[in-house]
Order: C-alpha cells, then structure tokens, then sequence
C-alpha cells in the first residue's frame, strides 16, 4: 500500500531501468500485488468500467476530429460526412455517442455503490471529493460535445445552458456575451465549445489519475466498511480482481454494444437530424438522459435564479457527505434505517429523471418539486440525523469474520 | 548580528516581495488576452440595423427577422389583442418594467411602452420584440399559452399579447430592441 518496493526484478535490463525510473516496482506493487479486500462485490467493477469508458471516449473521440469540422456551416455536414462516407465512421460515432451514455451509467452506479457503502467517510474524503469533480467534469465535456453536430438539438442546449449563467445577478449578461462571443450563440460558440470538448478528456484523465492515487492510499472500502486490519483480510489485485473487473468490463460491453450496433439511436432525438435554426426552438427540448434529474430540479423551482442555484447545489452538497454523515459505520449493511432512506433516495433520482422528461406542467411540475426536496433533505437533514439517532447492528470485527459468518470462505 | 546583516536581510526581504508582486501583476496581465479573446470581437460589435416594411403584413398576421444573430418577433395586433393588453391592471403584472430600451429603465410595462419607439411614436399596431424567453433563450411560440400572446415551450412560460410574462419562470417580459419608425410603415431596428 505505501513505501517502496523491496522487490528484485530477475531480468537485469528490468533491474537497471528501474533503479533509474521505478515505474516496474510501482506496477508490481500498485497494480499486481496491490492487497484489496477479499469481500468486495459486483458493485466494486464499475470503477474499472467507467476508466475503461474514459479510455473509449478518448480514442473514439481523437479519430472522429480527423473528419469533423468545428464551423457552423460544415459541422453539421461533416458529421453527416462521417456517417455516410468515412470508413467505419458510423461506428465510431455510434461508439462516441452511445459511450458517453454508458460512461455516466458506470459512473452513477459506482457513485451509488459509494452513497450505499460509506465510501466517503474518513479516511477517503479526498477520494470521495475528486471523484464529485470528475462528474461535474464529465458533464461538461459531455454537454459541449452534444453541441458539436451542430443540430436543433444540439443548438438550443447550447443556448438554454450557457443562459444559465445570464441567472447571476447585475454580470450575467457580460458572462454570457462572452461565452459565446457574441450575441447569440454561433460560430465563436461552436468554436470554443470543440475546442474545450477536446482538453477536457484529458483533464478528466489527469482526474482519475489523481482519484486512483487517493485510492491507493487509503486502500478499497468494502461491502462491510471494515478497514482492513490483517493480510487475511485482502487478496492480491492481480490476477484475483483484474480477472474480476475484465469479465465485468466484457459483460457491460456486450450491453453497450447492443445499442451501438442494433439501437444506436435509441437514447437520442430525431429533432437532432434537423440542422441548427437559431429562430426556431424544437416544441420539446430534453436533455440526454443522464442530465435529466439536474434537469427536472432546474425546473422545479418558479424562479430563474432560484432554479439554476438549486440545480448547481445538487452537484455541490454531495462533495460535503464526509462530514455531513457523521455515523461511524460506513456500510448500510448495519444500518438499516438508513438503508430504507437510501432505497428512497435511489427512487427519487429515477423519479426526477423521468419527470425531467416530461413537460414541465401540471402534476409533474409536483413531483419534480417533492423529488428536489427529498434529494436535499436526504443530504442536509436524513443523514445528519441518521448519524445521531440510528442504533446501527453489531459489526464484525474483521473483513475475515464477517466473510466466514455468512459461510463464505 | 551586526547591523550590516541586517540591512542586508531586510533589503533581500523588500527584493524578494518586490519581484514576487511583479510576478504576480504580470501573471495577472498576462492573463487578459487569454480571457479577452472570448469577448464579442469588433466585427460582432459592429452594430447591423435592420429595416422593416410593415405594409405588407396584415392584421393578425407576425413575422420573425433576424437581427444581431436573434430572431425579433413583429406583430400587427388585432383589435381584440390590444384590448386585452390595455385592459389589464399593471398590479396583475409579474414584471411591472417595460423593458423597452428605447424608454427609461424604469418606464412602467403599460401597453402603450411596449410599443412606444425611439422617437416616442406611437403605434399600437405592431409590436416589435426580441423573440428570445428572458428565462433561458428558447424562442416562444406565438398566439400560445393561457394569455393569447406567446409561450415558451422549453419551461412554460406564458405571455400576454403585449408581450409581458404573466406565468411561469421567466423573470422579465421580453426586451423591445431599439427602433424606431422612419415613414409610417417603415421601421429600422438597431
């Protein structure tokens, strides 16, 4: 976990290079020998599947740039180019488009894992709170290259997102015109927005470089929250959860690929085959699905304002989760109250993305604001007190004990 | 210590924060071209007006143009839209401004304001308004919503015939551009 490696390498080439720059001992000891707990579960793979993502986004990304082009009259055009034209250039969009969808499915799902397990807590707060950043990255990264292909969609996310910041009091304005460069969103826009599309990936990069840094410092939580206290308690990394996280990543891809080769259009929007009209906004504009609950809370409140605060707090208020559950036990395994509150939270996510979904009038305006409420209070009032009030069940001393009480081995 | 010494510690203190604040006053002036390149540039900036022939429109019938990048909506009321928008108390009003940036800032939202030009020419027929919902830029749809007038269709916003917002979370009523009428059909925007 720390220190150096006491370990000698037999190949001499290998002993000379690495006494010079150590990158063979800190493979060995960071991803081979690398003690991990022997009780993690499935929910431990998406990790190494959102990294995987990272990995498709970027390589999928470096080569459609080789045919698209960032001006508003070819964009659009050069896309279709890539579609009908270029060598395999369907798939590589298909791929592109489909795999920022499954990156924010692997990346939600290893954040509930973390919400569920307590993997935020002392010691991993730093681990906890870098990861919060890679998300608002990643969305980011994600919104600016859905403007790339430059149609109705794509354009009027443009505007109706960067307007959000024309909600800050007596600068929004300024903020705005200089956003885009001008009075409207166009070419300056597109521009920019290609240009910050293709560094963000790989700031996202150095990211979870840093995030799996912080990891291998404090080491992996686990399903029980017991900190490891002895060698009996882990398995070496590898081969034992390398194999594990492969044939995870094998399984998820047989999913995404489904949709890139049988419905690759599934999660998108025909208004999008339409090209940019600056004079007129599509009847129904939704965001992609995984934007729809901060949506459905941006909606939620009757104020322009209020809405937007509200909707950047609910990317914020999760980063302070180390000190606003203040209970000792990490795992809600032994935590059942707090279990059936969690469950709540889980649904009232999947609420506000459906309702995100759907205009915003009538009854749904309601539940969006129920959902927006809940998913504060469980952050600001339900875990706070949990902390306080919850008996939590007995824990098991070590990761060994709780593994053989339920007959593991 | 000898005095010498400690001239010279306290002449390496001031030479130390003196570069330092160098350093950072040149960081930070360094920084502006990098943010200032972002801003609108002089060819934006180049304020285009745009002309308008209003005969040709009839009553009840709006166009959209392009001005600045930005759709402008220009409406010949009907008699029955006019009515409704004078008839309605400015208390009723969500956003008791104007917004006509050809009155003062603080003009009330009367019926006659929104419609009031640069020269302060009247003419109730035509409204002319910048077609983008003071909520997040989506255009409204005309002769829409629970007011006649216009409706947003990204987040539900209602406008009356006027143009004023009456519902939903746009927070001001959509902005009246500089113009003005230069024959009695005839109007130039910007």
């Amino acid at each position: 976990m720390s220190g150096h490696s006491t370990y000698e390498f037999k190949n001499p080439l290998i002993r000379w290079f690495d006494s010079r720059l150590p990158i063979f001992s800190m493979i060995k000891a960071q991803a081979i020998d690398f003690p991990t707990p022997r009780n993690l579960n499935y929910w431990w793979v998406f990790g190494g599947i959102a990294a995987t993502m990272l990995v498709v986004q970027l390589v999928t990304g470096i080569v459609l740039v080789m045919h698209y082009t960032p001006h508003v009259d070819l964009a659009f055009d050069s896309v279709e180019k890539i579609m009908r034209d270029v060598n395999y250039g369907w798939l590589l969009r298909w791929l592109h488009a489909n795999g920022a969808a499954f990156f924010f499915l692997a990346v939600y799902i290893h954040i509930f894992r973390g919400l569920y397990y307590g993997s935020y807590k002392a010691p991993r707060e730093v681990l906890w709170m870098i990861g919060i950043v890679i998300l608002i990255v990643m969305m980011a990264t994600a919104f600016m290259g859905y403007v790339l292909p430059w149609g109705q969609m794509s354009y009027w996310a443009a505007v109706v997102i960067t307007n959000l910041f024309s909600a800050i009091p007596w600068v929004g304005e300024t903020i705005v015109q200089w956003l885009w460069g001008g009075f409207s969103v166009d070419n300056p826009t597109l521009q920019r927005f290609f240009s910050l599309h293709y560094l963000l990936p790989f700031v996202l990069a150095a990211l979870v470089f840093l995030h799996i840094w912080a990891l291998h410092v404090t080491g992996n939580n686990n399903p029980d929250g017991i900190e490891v206290k002895t060698e009996q308690d882990t398995l070496p990394f590898h081969p034992y959860y390398t194999m594990k996280d492969l044939y995870a990543i094998l399984v998820f891809f047989l999913v995404f690929l489904a949709f890139v080769f049988y419905s690759p259009w599934y999660m998108g929007h025909a208004i999008n085959f339409v090209p940019a009209d600056p004079l007129v906004t599509p009847a129904h504009i939704v965001p992609e699905w995984y934007f729809l609950p901060q949506y459905a809370m941006l909606r939620a409140v009757p104020d322009k304002l209020g809405g937007v605060v509200v909707m950047f707090a609910s990317l914020i208020v999760p980063m302070f989760l180390p000190w606003l559950d203040r209970s000792p036990v990490r795992s809600l395994r032994y935590r059942p109250l707090t279990r059936f509150f969690f469950w709540l939270f889980a649904i009232a996510c999947l609420v506000l993305g459906i309702a995100g979904a759907q205009p915003a009038e009538g009854a749904w305006l309601w539940v969006a604001r129920i959902g927006t409420l809940y998913y504060f209070a469980y952050f600001l009032v339900i875990l706070p007190l949990m902390g306080k009030l919850e008996k939590p069940k007995p824990v098991p001393p070590s990761i060994t004990d709780a593994v053989l009480s339920r007959g593991g081995h | 210590m000898s005095t010498s010494t400690m001239q010279d510690v306290s002449r390496r203190d001031f030479l130390y924060v003196a570069t330092g604040a160098v350093g950072a006053v040149g960081t930070g002036l360094a920084l502006w071209p990098f943010i200032d390149q972002m801003n609108p540039d002089a060819s934006v900036l180049a304020l285009a007006s745009t002309e308008f022939d209003l005969a040709p429109l009839q009553e009840g019938q709006g166009v959209t143009i392009k001005w600045r990048g930005k759709p402008v909506f220009i409406r010949y009321r009907t008699q029955e839209e006019i009515k409704k928008a004078k008839e309605t108390p400015l208390a009723e009003l969500k956003d008791p401004i104007a917004r006509n940036l050809n009155l003062p800032a603080d003009a009330p939202a009367t019926d006659e304001n929104r419609v009031k030009d640069a020269e302060g020419k009247v003419n109730e027929k035509y409204l002319v308004q910048i077609g983008i919902c003071t909520h997040l830029g989506c255009v409204p749809l005309g002769e829409a919503g629970d007011y006649n007038g216009w409706f947003c269709p990204c987040h539900g916003s209602h406008y009356d015939t006027a143009g004023r917002i009456r519902f939903g979370p746009a927070p001001r009523n959509l902005d009246i551009p500089p113009f003005k009428y230069i024959s009695d059909t005839k109007i130039v925007i910007g």
